[in-house]
């Protein structure tokens, strides 16, 4: 940001695109690459592989559930082979110790590195500065520190699969006492173990979050084109922003916490030790003192909001998608707007809703579970106006609209069976089964995932020039959305029989004690669950066919493939370093689709409607 | 490609963009210093009555530190007024005042405060053996006036049990202290003039010997209780504790308690927030301030925004100072 200072950028009106017809080579160009473009599209890759890992995790785990103690077919030998991964897979079976480290990892994967960098920051660094009209982010070099941060934190995840032990296993809300003892004893490193490991691969993780969210915002606010005036963002520029400040807000008491289970564990101090604390039968060496209930508080002070960096990113892209496809403009885009301000506010206040069972007394669940009920209205505001968006409007099927439509019931099956779950008389019978994991699944994963999904067919011809295919996407659709609800819906009847997430051999050892007898009738569902989900599987195989098919043989297209109104679409395919090669101005807001009396169905926020503000009619003008 | 209001304001927003990028920042930083502050508060609500030491810091010197970062404080922005005002030497000047406050402050730290506790040795005593050292703890005395209990005996160790950790600084320590007895020519057994017993070593092989801090010395003393400006003076009197009497005993590092280990955290996170404004304030004193011949505004921009980091490094200090030196 400092080397052709001299010269001043002041005016609003800049132009551009004409210092820099220099080549970079090709390291800085595609690696250390500055620009947001780029560095939205590394975030996509990696975290995209990431998802498929996490997923990986996941099919593992759910073989065991459905077979217990039966070798891992075909991938079985595979992960016996592999060092240190191999010792929890004796003969290829998954052991207890390989069922709690994937577990594990599965939800620290699919969280941090894997949704997380692919809805906020690939496709927000992708879109956000076209949107607004911006050259690139406010502080590019910085953004290039956030991806490089990011990818340090990825090594340090995967390395610690390999380190004697083997990877974190306390769960991926590690939490104490079992997060402070785990991976210490004998035949561990004392720094080089699985849980010590996670805990500095969040330190970087949070703070590659937190320089791209500082970017985020700064751009936001700074970088918007001439016009482009706050309520003419396009939504998803408004969800990002938003995600953005519960990043910078929400993940540095995280960050506290984990330095504090870091000194606990390295330093062997007493932050969440409690005195007296016995480990097989022996009294620990920690003095004692601290409180495990303090990295809950800590923990859930990020990991609440953090539901809604999930969630907020996959609304905006379906806000954007759901316009575009209805040809008309979302329904009302105001109260949404006010409706993720409400739902940034209130995702601070509601954290212990996640810690009813700890005990922290009725009075403080009373309030956690009044914030939590009060969460709902704007969530549902954003559904309900999302739903009403599609009333009147002459829908379009296309690939992204496919799965913007599966994302309204499939958020909606989430969002509402939260609602019980808000309630503490009603969350001590659910806590930990298969309810709760049910719950948020369908939130994130045909919820957020589909939004993933939507925004990379939306957007991928103005990354690469080239239309994704129309068919695999189809097929990748409906394969998707059907073997999707078969892993998760079934979930819910298993939870409210008092199925446990934590069961590794799903479920049928705990049959034997009286307590657990009331799950008997639904763990045949293991099997469906599973099938489902290795058949969930199958079905990216027609979109990654399609991710890397289509870089070279998709249908060319032009600036403007979907005849969208946002000011992404005014750059070429791809666009160039600096973003667009003309002025840009904007004149209204986002979704001008379908104006009467226009020449076309869309108008673009660049252009000026063509007819004048006075003989615009206000509503419908009748044919005459 | 040139990203606008990299140093002019925007018209609307009043802000170039690292001004900005530096507030949005240091609100996240509020955050994680706030995220360690409520792990002090939550810690030091739930600690047990006598768990939580008093007056184990050097006031004066935790105020003189205060004082440097104060001072830097104001001449951090005098830097930046002397930008503003286009007076590069004065700019020269007032700069190298901040980094060497800012070294002064990192080296008291690191080579006089942190050094200090790493010598000191507490030992807190079984619940069911705390009357065999009434002596040292003055509990009854303590009951008797509705104050907290007293758990621990610390000091500096000149014996420990043998295989313990603390063997080889418990010998250095007893070196040093025949050492200071032969100069200061104090025989043994007069102390500091209380009467008190000086016990170097002992034969058993099991006990902890102790060279008692004033208020495990003179447990009854009013003045323990109240603060006190200058730390007390070491005394020459020794305690034996026998390692079965003992719940946990560590030099006073992290491990020690929870009181050290977020003492540690909070003020090594500080310092490394103080050293980070160290080295951007060389830089930006030394090959960073040739931007000023090409464009001294964004140099003074760039001072702003260091400075404004440089104040809220200085506030966490304001935090932590009452908090742990004085509360």
């Amino acid at each position: 940001m400092a080397t052709h200072a001299a010269h001043d950028a002041g005016h609003a009106a800049h132009d551009h695109g004409h210092d820099d017809h220099h080549e970079l080579g090709f390291w800085k160009q595609y690696v250390f690459s500055t620009d947001h473009k780029v560095i939205g599209i590394q975030y996509a890759v990696t975290g995209l592989l990431f998802l498929l890992l996490g997923f990986g995790l996941m099919l593992a785990m759910r073989w065991q559930l459905a077979h217990p103690g039966a070798p891992i077919p075909y991938f079985g030998k595979i992960l016996a082979s592999l060092p240190v991964i191999g010792q929890h897979f004796p003969n290829g079976a998954m052991s207890a110790d390989g069922y709690n480290e994937f577990g594990a990892m599965h939800g620290t994967i699919m969280v941090f590195f894997g949704i997380v960098p692919v809805a906020f920051a690939a496709l927000g660094n992708f879109a956000v500065p076209l949107q607004i009209g911006a050259p690139d982010m406010t502080f590019p070099r910085i953004n290039m520190a956030s991806y490089w941060t990011f990818f340090i934190s990825c090594v340090i995840m995967l390395g610690s699969f390999f380190v004697p032990g083997g990877a974190a296993k306390s769960g991926w809300t590690s939490y104490p006492p079992l997060a402070g003892i785990a991976d210490l004893g004998p035949g561990n490193h004392p720094f080089f173990n699985g849980q010590t490991l996670w805990l500095t691969g969040m330190v970087f993780n949070i703070t590659a979050s937190l320089l791209g969210s500082v970017n985020f915002i700064a751009t936001i606010i700074q970088l918007r084109a001439p016009g482009m005036t706050w309520m003419k963002m396009p939504f998803f520029v408004w969800t990002q922003f938003i995600t953005a400040i519960l990043l910078l807000l929400a993940f540095p008491p995280l960050e506290a916490a984990g330095i504090f289970q870091f000194m606990d564990r390295v330093f062997g101090s007493s932050f969440f030790m409690p005195t007296g604390l016995v480990v097989n039968q022996q009294l620990t060496q920690w003095s004692g003192g601290g409180s495990p209930l303090l990295w809950q508080h800590l923990f859930w002070f990020l990991a609440h909001p953090e539901v809604y960096v999930l969630i907020l990113p996959g609304i905006g892209v379906i806000a954007e998608v759901v316009a575009n496809n209805t040809r008309k403009p979302i329904y009302g885009y105001k109260v949404m707007v006010g409706a993720i301000f409400a739902l940034a506010f209130l995702s601070f206040i509601v954290w212990a809703h996640h810690m009813y069972m700890t005990g922290m007394g009725a009075k403080v669940a009373a309030f956690f579970q009044t914030t939590t009920i009060m969460i709902s209205v704007p969530s549902v505001i954003l559904i309900t106006a999302l739903m009403l968006s599609l009333w009147g409007g002459s829908i379009r099927f296309t690939v992204p609209m496919l799965f913007a439509t599966a994302f309204m019931p499939m958020f909606g099956i989430g969002g509402l069976t939260g609602i019980p779950l808000a309630f503490n008389a009603v969350d001590l019978y659910l806590h930990d089964t298969y309810y709760i994991i049910g719950h948020f699944h369908y939130i994130v994963a045909p919820g957020t995932i589909f939004a993933i999904f939507a925004g990379v067919y939306y957007w991928y011809p103005k990354a690469t020039g080239r239309q994704m295919n129309e068919f695999l996407g189809r097929v990748h659709f409906w394969a998707s959305l059907i073997t999707i609800n078969g892993i998760f819906f079934p979930m819910f009847l298993q939870g409210m029989a008092g199925v446990h997430r934590r069961w590794y051999d799903g479920g049928g050892a705990s049959l034997d004690q009286l307590t657990y007898k009331l799950a008997g009738p639904v763990l045949h569902w293991n099997q469906f669950m599973s099938t489902s989900a290795f058949l969930l599987g199958l079905a990216q195989i027609p979109f990654i066919i399609n991710f890397f098919w289509s870089i070279r043989n998709g249908q060319k297209v032009g600036r403007n493939p979907w005849d969208a109104t946002t000011l992404e679409w005014d750059a070429p395919s791809p666009p160039p370093h600096g973003n667009f090669d003309k002025h840009i101005e904007v004149f209204h807001g986002p979704y001008e689709y379908s104006v009467p009396g226009a020449a076309k169905d869309f108008t673009p926020q660049s252009e000026p409607v063509e007819t004048s503000a006075a003989t615009r009619p206000v509503s419908p003008a009748p044919a005459h | 490609m040139q990203i606008p209001h990299e140093v002019t304001a925007r018209p609307d927003t009043g802000l170039y963009n690292s001004k900005l990028g530096i507030w949005l920042f240091l609100a996240s930083e509020v955050m994680l210093f706030g995220g360690l502050f409520s792990g002090y508060i939550f810690l030091r609500m739930g600690a047990e009555p006598g768990y939580w030491p008093h007056g184990l810091l050097n006031v004066p010197v935790g105020t003189m530190n205060t004082a440097v970062l104060i001072v830097s404080s104001v001449t951090v922005v005098m830097a930046w007024a002397a930008l503003k005002m286009r007076q590069f030497l004065q700019y020269k000047m007032y700069m190298l005042i901040t980094i060497i406050c800012g070294i002064i402050f990192l080296g008291v730290k690191l080579s006089y405060e942190y050094p200090q506790k790493f010598d000191h040795f507490g030992a807190f005593i079984r619940k069911d053996s705390l009357s065999k050292y009434e002596a040292y703890l003055g509990n009854e005395f303590l009951k008797s006036k509705n104050l907290d209990p007293r758990v621990e005996i610390s000091g500096h160790l000149l014996d420990a049990p043998k295989g313990s950790p603390y063997e080889a600084v418990a010998k250095k320590n007893a070196e040093h202290f025949k050492h200071m007895l032969h100069e200061e020519g104090i025989g043994g057994g007069h102390g500091d003039g209380h009467g008190a017993q000086v016990q170097v070593q002992t034969e058993a092989t099991d006990d902890y010997v102790i060279q008692l801090d004033p208020a495990n010395a003179r447990p009854t003393d009013p003045a323990n209780e109240a603060p006190s400006f200058l730390p007390k003076k070491q005394t020459m009197m020794t305690a034996v504790v026998k390692a079965a009497d003992v719940e946990n005993a560590s030099m006073f590092v992290p491990r020690h308690s929870p009181y050290f280990a977020i003492y540690f955290t909070i003020t090594g996170l500080h310092g490394l927030h103080v050293l980070g404004g160290v080295l951007v304030f060389i830089y930006f004193w030394g090959p960073g301030s040739k931007l000023y011949q090409r464009n001294p505004e964004h140099l003074a921009n760039r001072v702003e925004v260091a400075g404004l980091f440089w104040h809220f490094v200085d506030l966490v200090w304001i935090f932590v100072f009452p908090l742990f030196y004085l509360l």
